[in-house]
């Protein structure tokens, strides 16, 4: 019994993993702002108010917005951190 | 009661006398038991009987004498009774164990000679490896080359034998022909001398039978003019061992083994001798023993001394038997004795001198077969343990750490039992040691044993390497005394290291394929299963080309057995690797020219592979069909047959698409059917018969007429499987579109009936189910009333399971199509001969009840006039000395309740449920369930306030039932007690309910789990009805016993009980119960308030406050539990408050849960899991992501983890929501991490 809820722990994690986004005890502080700021965009792009108030923002029409905010999640946050630079 | 009641006012009148005789019985009894003054009283007349007392005494003498000697008489008489019972157990004793029953079949003993012919297939050695990187064969692996010259030289050999055979047989015949012939001449001289010297008797010379013939009179001749009767083979015991060899290779005869081995001096090894032992001689009695024509990997070779492996089972029976009786009457040693004996008081003596023990080594030998000692021919018996179990004959290991060992295996781990060095042996040796221990632990050990030796072997399988593995594992699937569970644990073994060897069990795949391939016949469902398992496991390693190479001797074997397995096995390999892969080979195969039992195997694999695969041949539906279709141009009828089965398999599986793939064959299957016979002609119609369903509706209704001739023909024959095939073809004819029905009215429907609805068809379960299905079918197409019409008047038919069978086709037939036009006629007709056929039954089963039951349901409104009728043979019924006639009446009336309200008939319910009420007394469980559940269907559809007997009588009746242990009661009463709680609460007073209340807490054991809600649900009602206060006092002191389902239906309860009296009324008196400091008491508590908040859901709002304490002081106790169930409840009001304002509860409750999340117990850390995704919805993500922040980039890597994963929780919960929330940084090293789009101002 007690073996087949660990099973289905172990389970719930393994799907959780499959998502972009989540983490683990590894994750970095870089990966983890990367995936604030893709959520971010997201969201912005997701929300018809958020979008307009981007786009006045930005003097940019809102197609345009929305193209320059898909542009940003490729690299938000810059190059990833090499591991000397993160110690 | 002695004629049924026919009327309404008789069944009035029955109901009364029945209730006054009930009155009387009571009233009698009252004043039997009083005695007047007077009357010299009944003493002990009902412990006694009123007969069997003398009143006087005689005092005759003579009558005294005669009793004496008739109490002699009898019992000499007795003890000859007795004699005769030993006698007879003796007798018994000697033919059956009475243990049999109980005893754990082997899988040898329950299989078919069919399927026993596996032992006759050899495992054979290993093959060349030609798809090897380097492939050029060794000088002694055996190439596809030498398999099939080989096989072919096997199979020539098989034929000449079979010939050889026939002619013998042949010669026998005539020799006995002639000699009867002579003896027939013999007998008419005979007789003539009889006849002339008539007086003188006279002997003759020849021999017993002749002597015997003319001793016994003058009748004789006769009886030799009659054709001898010689035992045909397959006749069981008479066959002569001529008859025995006509069945292929069932006898292994010398002639049997492989000649090629001989010639090359490589087969014919060390397998082959026999082993000197004296078991040796009883071995070769038996013929077909596996371990004989199989090289066994170990076994032989090495001397083991019983060799009881080599035994029959009856053999080894009897040897385990004698040893059991041995060791129980071993001589006591002096150890014993001291035990047994005071240790003062007595003295040891010396033996006298002159003392000779008596030592007959010989039967010691004999008793004990172990080897060591056999071959010293004596031994003196040593004091440890060890060694006396192996003086006593039962095998043992030498390590200490294996499990046991049961003789029969003794041959297969032989080795085990002998202590050696293990450093000092080869590295083969030792490998084959590790082999054996972990197998042993496998077949025999414990389940842990098991699980480690599997997880062993499997991690070590390359190491260890293909052929060592199989070498053991394979000889010990053929072992006789082989049990399922055995083999399944095998099974296992093979299929886990199949998957580490991959392509290295190429030289293994006959090996492997001779062994696992009669898996795939086997009567059991899970052992096909595995089997199919690990042969396409196999397929897969192999590849396809190997697999091929492998099987192809085997599909021209002459053996029909082979040929079977082989195809089964090819069907598997083309359902792993993919019908388009196979495709080649099996044309190359059907086309074969050689032999046609290539070309009957190529097909049977097409049929075996639509079988296997169903509606997946659908995308090579028409190369199948292309690559069989020949077949029925065929010169062999065998191959015919087969075309025709394969392209039925094919239909089948295709239904109801890919018509267009059988255009070619729709004419050969059309004229084979004008021109087979018999088996041929059953095929060919079974192929036609699901063909036609694929077709468009013209096309259907033109071919069922083309073949309704040949089947109307067909509809005479006697034999089973051509009437089965028929009526399964005449079924998918008229199913579908085409086939109108007028044509089915006017062609069929007579023939059908004339032929098929006859006694005979009842005798057989298959006949008659396909029978019933065939009719059902067609009375689709053509109405109910015409097939009703048809069948109703074979209802009064004498024969009861032909009765039995009308009475099941009228049930289907109705319930699929209703009895609207059922005219007024029909329906008398068949309501009388259904209470006809109902009264007449004399073995009760459900098949007349459902008839019945349907035919009322069916018939509706229209039942009134013979509600009467029904009611009285219920009545009648209800009264039968047989306990099944009674619950069979009783659940009838179950059955028409509705019917008879529909009917406006309460008066008689009204009877009914009185005469229900009366039989409440029944002794039989199985009967008083029924009749619970009559009266529980009476009061669904009357009502509480019209029933009768009225309510207020009835419940208290049911009250002692509710102490029945019997399920089938417990189920009906608690239903019936529980509707009444429900629906009518008010007519019983609450001292009663308070009562039921009790005996429902012993309900709560029941281990069906619709009696344990049916109780719980009661409990709400019985609260409802009498307030909650009695009923919760009662419940609480319930959470005091040990039982955990007890405490947990208790709780449920509780939490009903508050659900239905609205919380506040439990409340107070729950959470007072927590101060109880007992940890059962307030687990229960917990669980109550988790289950009490799961029911209310938004109700909880108002309560909130109120458990706050109660559960914070939870969350803080050491127990676990308290933790979990307290967590739970927090899960379940959290998500029941959502949004209603209470998040300082909220957060306060949050601040206790979130220590926990550092808890390993699955079940705690599951609970609080819960707990913080409850509180997530209800406080939002950010509160539980503010908490969360503090730990995720924490050093200690436990941490991180723990709280990833309430990160990850959340995250996928509210992944959009988070964005407001997350924290800003500021940018670092060049990396910008501020989120400068949420700066923007207007």
């Amino acid at each position: 019994m007690a073996e087949s809820r660990y099973n289905i722990h172990s389970q719930q994690e393994h799907l959780q993993s499959k998502y972009m986004g989540t983490g683990h005890a590894d994750t970095t502080k870089h990966e983890w702002v990367t995936n604030q700021h893709r959520d971010t965009y997201t969201s912005m792009i997701g929300h018809e108010g958020l979008m307009d108030y981007v786009s006045i923002a930005e003097n940019e029409s809102r197609e345009r917005t929305r193209f320059n905010l898909l542009q940003r999640m490729i690299s938000p946050c810059g190059p990833p951190v090499k591991k000397a630079d993160a110690e | 009661m002695s004629s049924i009641a026919k009327t309404r006012d008789e069944i009035e009148d029955e109901v009364a006398r029945m209730q006054a005789s009930r009155a009387q019985a009571a009233q009698s009894a009252d004043n039997a038991n009083r005695v007047s003054m007077a009357s010299a009283g009944g003493y002990d007349g009902d412990v006694a009987g009123s007969q069997s007392f003398a009143t006087s005494i005689s005092t005759m003498d003579e009558d005294a004498d005669d009793d004496d000697a008739s109490n002699f008489e009898r019992a000499s008489r007795s003890t000859g009774a007795v004699q005769r019972l030993v006698d007879s157990v003796r007798l018994q004793g000697e033919e059956q164990d009475p243990f049999a029953d109980s005893k754990k079949k082997t899988i040898r003993d329950r299989e078919s000679d069919y399927q026993l012919q596996r032992f006759n297939r050899m495992i054979s050695p290993e093959r060349a490896d030609p798809f090897a990187a380097d492939a050029t064969p060794r000088p002694h692996d055996r190439t596809y080359a030498d398999v099939m010259q080989d096989s072919m030289v096997e199979n020539e050999q098989k034929l000449v034998m079979r010939k050889i055979q026939q002619k013998q047989r042949e010669e026998e015949e005539k020799k006995k022909e002639e000699e009867q012939q002579q003896q027939q001449q013999q007998q008419q001289q005979q007789q003539q001398r009889q006849e002339a010297q008539k007086e003188q008797p006279q002997a003759t010379p020849d021999s017993g039978v002749t002597t015997a013939s003319t001793s016994s009179g003058t009748g004789m001749a006769s009886r030799w003019d009659a054709t001898p009767v010689r035992p045909e083979s397959g006749s069981g015991a008479g066959a002569s061992r001529w008859d025995d060899e006509g069945t292929p290779a069932r006898k292994k005869s010398r002639w049997d083994q492989t000649p090629a081995a001989a010639g090359t001096g490589r087969r014919r090894s060390r397998w082959d001798e026999t082993p000197k032992d004296a078991m040796g001689a009883a071995t070769a009695a038996t013929p077909n023993f596996a371990a004989m024509s199989t090289p066994m990997a170990m076994g032989m070779a090495t001397p083991t001394p019983g060799q009881m492996g080599a035994m029959t089972p009856d053999q080894r029976q009897r040897v385990r038997w004698e040893k059991d009786m041995d060791e129980r009457n071993r001589p006591l040693s002096d150890e014993d004795l001291d035990m047994m004996l005071p240790t003062e008081g007595f003295k040891i003596l010396e033996p006298p001198a002159s003392y000779q023990p008596i030592r007959t080594p010989s039967r010691r030998i004999y008793s004990t077969p172990t080897p060591m000692s056999g071959m010293a021919g004596f031994s003196i018996p040593l004091e440890d343990k060890a060694a006396k179990a192996s003086d006593l004959g039962l095998p043992t290991l030498a390590d200490e750490s294996l499990p046991s060992l049961k003789p029969e295996d003794e041959a297969h781990f032989a080795k085990l039992m002998q202590d050696v060095d293990e450093g000092q042996l080869d590295a083969d040796a030792r490998k084959e040691r590790a082999i054996m221990k972990l197998l042993l632990r496998i077949k025999n050990g414990t389940p842990p044993m098991r699980k480690t030796a599997l997880r062993q072997i499997t991690d070590k399988a390359r190491e260890f390497g293909p052929g060592p593995l199989f070498n053991q594992i394979l000889p010990l699937l053929m072992s006789p005394s082989l049990e399922d569970q055995e083999r399944h644990f095998l099974v296992k073994v093979i299929d886990r290291i199949l998957y580490k060897l991959d392509d290295l069990v190429r030289p293994y795949v006959h090996k492997i394929l001779v062994v696992i391939e009669p898996l795939l016949i086997d009567e059991d469902y899970y052992a096909r299963v595995e089997g199919r398992e690990i042969i396409s496991n196999l397929a897969k390693a192999a590849g396809l080309a190997s697999m091929i190479s492998v099987m192809r001797p085997d599909i021209d074997n002459v053996d029909e057995y082979v040929r079977n397995i082989t195809a089964r096995a090819f069907a598997v390999v083309a359902s792993a690797l993919g019908i388009p892969s196979l495709l080649p080979f099996l044309k190359a195969v059907c086309r074969s020219k050689k032999s046609w039992q290539a070309r009957h195997t190529g097909i049977k694999i097409v049929q075996q592979i639509a079988v296997l695969m169903g509606c997946a041949v659908l995308p090579h539906l028409r190369n199948l069909v292309k690559i069989v279709e020949h077949g029925l141009q065929d010169n062999e009828p065998k191959v015919k047959t087969i075309t025709a089965l394969a392209l039925a398999a094919l239909a089948e599986s295709a239904a109801p698409y890919g018509i267009e793939s059988f255009d070619q064959v729709l004419l050969p299957l059309y004229h084979g059917i004008s021109q087979q016979r018999s088996k041929a002609l059953a095929a060919f119609l079974k192929a036609i018969g699901f063909i036609i369903p694929l077709m468009d509706p013209d096309a259907a209704n033109y071919y069922t007429r083309e073949v309704m001739g040949v089947l109307i023909r067909e509809f005479q024959s006697p034999d089973d499987e051509m009437k089965k095939i028929v009526l399964k073809v005449v079924k998918q004819c008229c199913g579908t579109d085409g086939v109108d029905a007028a044509y089915i009215r006017d062609e069929i429907l007579p023939h059908f009936f004339k032929h098929f609805w006859n006694v005979r068809m009842s005798l057989d379960r298959r006949n008659y189910a396909q029978l019933v299905e065939t009719t059902v079918e067609l009375a689709n197409k053509v109405g109910a009333p015409e097939m009703v019409s048809r069948l109703v008047n074979d209802l009064n038919d004498e024969n009861e399971g032909y009765r039995k069978m009308v009475v099941d086709a009228i049930d289907k037939i109705l319930r699929n199509l209703g009895a609207a036009d059922i005219d007024k006629e029909l329906e008398r007709q068949l309501m009388e001969s259904m209470l006809f056929a109902f009264q007449e039954q004399t073995t009760e089963d459900d098949v007349l009840l459902n008839g019945f039951g349907s035919v009322v349901n069916a018939l509706g409104k229209r039942t009134r006039d013979y509600l009467p009728q029904i009611c009285g043979t219920i009545l009648w019924r209800l009264n039968n000395k047989s306990a099944k006639v009674r619950q069979q009446a009783a659940d009838l009336v179950s059955r028409i309740a509705v019917v008879m309200n529909d009917c406006g008939e309460i008066k008689l319910m009204n009877n009914l449920g009185v005469v229900l009420y009366e039989y409440l007394g029944e002794e039989y469980p199985e009967v008083l369930g029924s009749i619970l559940g009559a009266l529980k269907s009476l009061v669904n559809v009357i009502g509480m306030e019209r029933m009768q007997p009225p309510v207020k009588d009835l419940l208290p009746r049911l009250t002692p039932i509710l102490k029945n242990r019997h399920e089938k009661v417990q189920e009906n009463c608690i239903d019936l007690v529980g509707r009444i709680a429900d629906r009518g609460p008010e007519y019983v007073s609450p001292k009663e309910w308070m009562r039921i209340c009790f005996e429902l807490l012993e309900l709560l054991k029941a281990h069906k789990k619709a009696i344990r809600r049916a109780t719980v649900n009661t409990f709400g009602y019985i609260a409802k009805a009498i307030g909650p206060q009695d009923v919760l006092a009662t419940l609480l002191n319930n959470l005091k016993v040990q039982e955990r389902q007890l405490r947990v239906c208790t709780t449920v309860a509780i939490a009903i009980v508050a659900e239905t009296c609205s919380p506040f009324t439990v409340l107070p008196g729950l959470m007072n119960e927590y101060r109880v400091p007992e940890l059962n008491v307030q687990n229960g508590v917990l669980k109550s308030l988790s289950f009490l908040f799961e029911y209310i859901g938004e109700m909880g709002k108002d309560y909130i406050y109120a458990v706050t304490p109660l559960l914070q002081d939870a969350l803080m106790d050491r127990d676990a539990v308290h933790r979990q169930t307290a967590c739970t409840a927090i899960k379940h009001m959290s998500l029941g408050v959502y949004g209603f304002g209470n998040e300082d509860a909220l957060t306060h409750l949050l601040n206790f849960v979130w220590p926990n999340i550092f808890e390993t117990s699955p079940h705690v850390i599951n609970a609080v899991m819960d707990a913080i995704g409850g509180l997530r919805v209800a406080l939002g993500p950010s509160r539980i992501l503010s908490y969360t922040l503090q730990g995720l980039f924490h050093p200690a890597r436990k941490v991180r983890q723990v709280y990833w994963k309430i990160y990850n929780t959340l995250y996928i919960g509210c992944q959009d929501a988070l964005v407001a929330y997350y924290p800003s940084f500021d940018d670092e090293n060049k990396r910008s991490y501020r989120r400068r789009e949420l700066e923007y101002v207007l």
